[in-house]
């Protein structure tokens, strides 16, 4: 394809929503029903089909935040506990205990809407753990999306799809809206806005996976999650925070089939080869992260913590025993063979269902190896690492607190706004608020969604747009066109030529530095001071070389700037890991030089930022306790 | 395991200017040809097998052969998605075949009403308070019942 002749196209709104993933749909459905009864117009860009868009595309079988208050079950500060000490010590409670108050509602809507919860004989929620409840989630995305999408007609608001956002656009220190390209038309789209939305979700792919051949893209977390959240924020000159808790989730070997199921609601257990339970026999390993090591549930860094040691120590494989799981169910039937047959087929069908509605490919792996989990164990192990904020990870975007609950060190403003004014942010954007999940992470668009309205209301005029800054940034567009008609012919061999990098390989060294120098799965997510100076050196090579990434078509122009939003993801990490001198959540990351603990120094957060005068600025932030 | 087009099952949306894969593809992986009128997938190792093509296409032309890299040939996993649920014939290597159906949502397509019968919510009425649209009559609590403890 020779270099576009892209069309400009200007729209001007109120509010723009950058990503209509889960977070996303709640914001388009909270700011639609306020924006309409004030008269402000919105609109969102998704570089995807909001009907299928985001981390929750194939389906999900569970709802894993759900409060149940109303029926007397959990409260928001019992949630905002689980969560400090999940990340052990270090959590926003006024963020956790904010959407926790809110989560009802909203999971309360999605079964009106239409999605099937499982619910026992008196319609009761059947729950695989303390806050999950089990869902028939396959069109999960649709129904909310179906919502969404009709109260953001009934407000007049408009949906872009298929437009992958670049940058931010900036007014001095004011968000001005964004710019992105059409990955269909020869487009390029300038959003001026008043307030904007930052969601579009987290990374992967900025380590390198398990699999590098033709399985590259079955990654646990879709292979669509490009670090666009972190970038877009970054470059607007947002604080970010959490930058060094990646997630590690442990997964069904090769396909990352769910587990939480197959521990929570079948009850089963890991062993490694010798058939030891290591969540048993690895307790001593754990002393050094106490308290939270004591704390129930185990938080899910020090469970990987534990399996990775007896892998480390050659006593894998890991095992998830559904053998014994289905066996010990079957157990209380043993008298009653018609009653026994009947529950295990309802066992069979709920296992089944469980990788259906969310991992296709861990049953069609079942399907390919022969496996019947009622006769054989099955291999687990731990991913590559992600960054999912919504997740038990916490990466994202610093943001301001609900004015009612948030102390002042947290709240300056506006709920769910960023250090930049009119940028807010939900969802995996939202740094130091995990645990939300995909409910969660909806209600935390809610909550952005009717604070943007206030926003926008309290500052209404529109930004100015710099027309040279749009300029450089179409000139960034087009530039890997341009690079590729003018060197192409030079050698005879497409992607080998000196004056170029190709997406791919580009995609591929970065893994690779991350993979060995940043404590990926091949160095058992161990790292220390030198490697991570060495990877921040390679960092910046790469950075230089990507200016000169190719694009032959508006496919490849998209994973040009996925790349880019990656490498800013990595960096962020790298410098977040290499500050903290300490090790705090081992089955993340491990720092061998500094490999314990150290409450009295490093419990707090680290944010860090960046602009073009200054570089990148680093520093401690206090962690403050608003639920006992 | 990539999702494939089978040649001789696609139409290509009979010409429409977007296919229905295209359409739904979150990774931008399904593209037509315009010359035979078939799609197909341009990058196989970049896609998730979410199936996301294969549940929409009207003509179920599109399968998936497990990731060549590392599962073994000869499984099958094919869905077949209605209104109201989805059916998938799930087949084993050694020729076992296992049959599911699991519902995927309770109303009729498009029939998602978005304050879900709660009305506006008695309390969603002031921009500066912390209720949300609907609340509290969705939530089936109030906000203000809450405590820090
Ligand atoms: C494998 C897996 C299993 C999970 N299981 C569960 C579960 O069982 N239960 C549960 O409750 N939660 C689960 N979650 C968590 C849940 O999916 C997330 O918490 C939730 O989707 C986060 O919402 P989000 O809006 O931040 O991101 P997403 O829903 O991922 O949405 C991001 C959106 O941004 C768009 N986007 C990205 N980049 C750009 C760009 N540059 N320009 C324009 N648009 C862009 C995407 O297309 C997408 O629409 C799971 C997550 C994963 C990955
Ligand atoms: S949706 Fe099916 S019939 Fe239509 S173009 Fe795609 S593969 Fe062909
Ligand atoms: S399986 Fe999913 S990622 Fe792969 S081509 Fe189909 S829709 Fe795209």
């Amino acid at each position: 394809m020779p270099v576009p002749n892209f069309e400009t196209v200007e729209i001007t709104t109120d509010i723009l929503i950058c990503g209509g993933g889960m977070a996303g749909c709640g914001a388009m459905f909270e700011a639609s029903y306020w924006a309409k009864k004030n008269g402000l117009k919105i609109v969102v860009a998704d570089k995807a089909a909001t009907d299928r868009s985001g981390a929750v595309a194939q389906g999900l079988s569970a709802i894993n935040m759900y409060m149940n208050t109303a029926g007397g079950e959990r409260t928001p500060a019992d949630f905002a506990r689980m969560v400090r000490n999940d990340m052990m010590g270090v959590a926003r409670e006024d963020l956790a205990y904010d959407i926790a108050r809110h989560v009802d509602s909203s999971v309360h809507l999605f079964e009106k809407w239409g999605l099937p919860i499982w619910r026992d004989a008196e319609g009761k929620p059947i729950r695989s753990g303390a806050w999950q409840v089990m869902i028939s989630g396959e069109s999960y995305k649709i129904i909310v999306a179906e919502a969404a999408k009709k109260a953001l007609t009934d407000a007049g608001g408009e949906l872009y799809e298929r437009v992958f956002i670049i940058e931010p656009l900036m007014d001095g220190d004011r968000i001005a809206g964004a710019i992105g390209f059409s990955t269909r038309e020869e487009k390029i789209y300038v959003f001026k806005a008043k307030a904007v939305l930052a969601n579009m979700g987290g990374a992967v792919h900025v380590f390198r996976p398990r699999s590098t051949g033709e399985g590259l893209g079955r990654t646990w977390y879709p292979p669509f999650q490009t670090g666009s959240s972190t970038y877009f924020t970054l470059k607007a000159g947002a604080e970010q925070t959490c930058q060094e808790i990646r997630f590690v989730p442990v997964r069904f070997k090769d396909a990352y089939g769910p587990v939480g199921a197959w521990f929570l609601l079948f009850k089963s257990t890991a062993t490694n080869a010798y058939d030891e339970i290591y969540v048993e026999t690895r307790k001593p390993d754990l002393a050094p992260w106490e308290p939270y090591a004591s704390v129930k549930p185990l938080p899910a860094n020090l469970r990987n913590y534990q399996g990775i040691l007896d892998e480390v120590a050659g006593k894998g494989p890991l095992l998830m025993r559904t053998e014994r799981a289905i066996a010990a169910l079957a157990e209380a039937y043993k008298d009653d063979e018609k009653a026994f047959k009947k529950k295990m087929k309802e066992l069979e069908s709920e296992a089944w269902e469980d990788f259906l509605d969310m991992t296709i490919g861990q049953a069609n792996l079942w399907a390919a190896m022969n496996i019947r989990p009622e006769k054989e164990p099955s291999e687990i192990t731990g991913a590559e690492p992600y960054f999912i904020g919504s997740h038990s990870g916490a990466s994202g975007t610093w943001a301001s607190g609900p004015a009612d609950i948030a102390p002042p060190e947290y709240h300056w403003g506006y709920n769910r706004m960023t250090t930049v004014k009119g940028l807010f942010v939900a969802g995996d954007a939202c740094g130091a608020s995990p645990h939300k999940f995909s409910s969660g992470s909806f209600t935390e668009g809610r909550i952005a969604g009717k604070a943007m309205v206030k926003f926008v209301l309290e500052n209404n005029t529109q930004p100015n747009v710099d027309p040279a800054q749009v300029e450089e940034f179409k000139a960034r567009i087009r530039k890997p066109f341009e690079i590729y008609e003018q060197y192409k012919d030079y050698g005879t061999t497409d992607e080998v030529n000196p004056n170029y990098i190709v997406p791919r390989q580009y995609l591929f060294r970065l893994q690779k530095i991350m993979d060995e120098y940043a404590g990926g799965w091949s160095c058992a997510y161990s790292t220390n001071k030198v490697k991570l100076e060495i990877a921040l050196k390679l960092l910046e090579w790469l950075k230089e070389d990507g200016e000169k990434m190719i694009a032959r078509n508006l496919h490849e122009l998209m994973r040009v700037f996925e790349n880019q939003q990656r490498t800013w993801q990595a960096e962020a990490h790298v410098r977040t890991i290499l500050f903290r001198e300490e090790t705090r959540w081992p089955g993340y990351y491990f720092r061998t030089d500094t490999p314990t603990m150290d409450e009295a120094n490093w419990k707090c957060f680290v944010n860090l930022k960046w602009d073009k005068d200054n570089g990148w600025q680093i520093f401690k932030k206090p962690v403050i306790n608003i639920v006992d | 395991m990539p999702a494939f087009v089978i040649a001789e099952k696609c139409d290509g949306c009979k010409g429409q200017d977007k296919t229905a894969c295209m359409y739904i593809c979150p990774n931008d992986l399904m593209i037509l040809d315009k010359e035979r009128m078939k799609s197909y997938q341009r990058d196989p190792q970049l896609c998730w097998e979410c199936l996301c093509c294969a549940k929409i296409c009207p003509q179920q032309a599109i399968d998936v052969r497990g990731y060549a890299d590392f599962v073994p040939m000869g499984s099958q996993c094919v869905p077949l998605r209605g209104s109201q649920d989805i059916m998938w014939t799930i087949k084993f290597r050694d020729g076992e075949v296992k049959r599911f159906k699991f519902p995927i949502r309770t109303t009729p397509e498009g029939g998602a009403v978005p304050n879900g019968g709660y009305g506006d919510g008695s309390k969603a009425n002031d921009i500066n308070d912390q209720y949300l649209w609907t609340e509290p009559e969705s939530a089936g609590f109030d906000l203000a019942t809450l405590s820090l403890k």
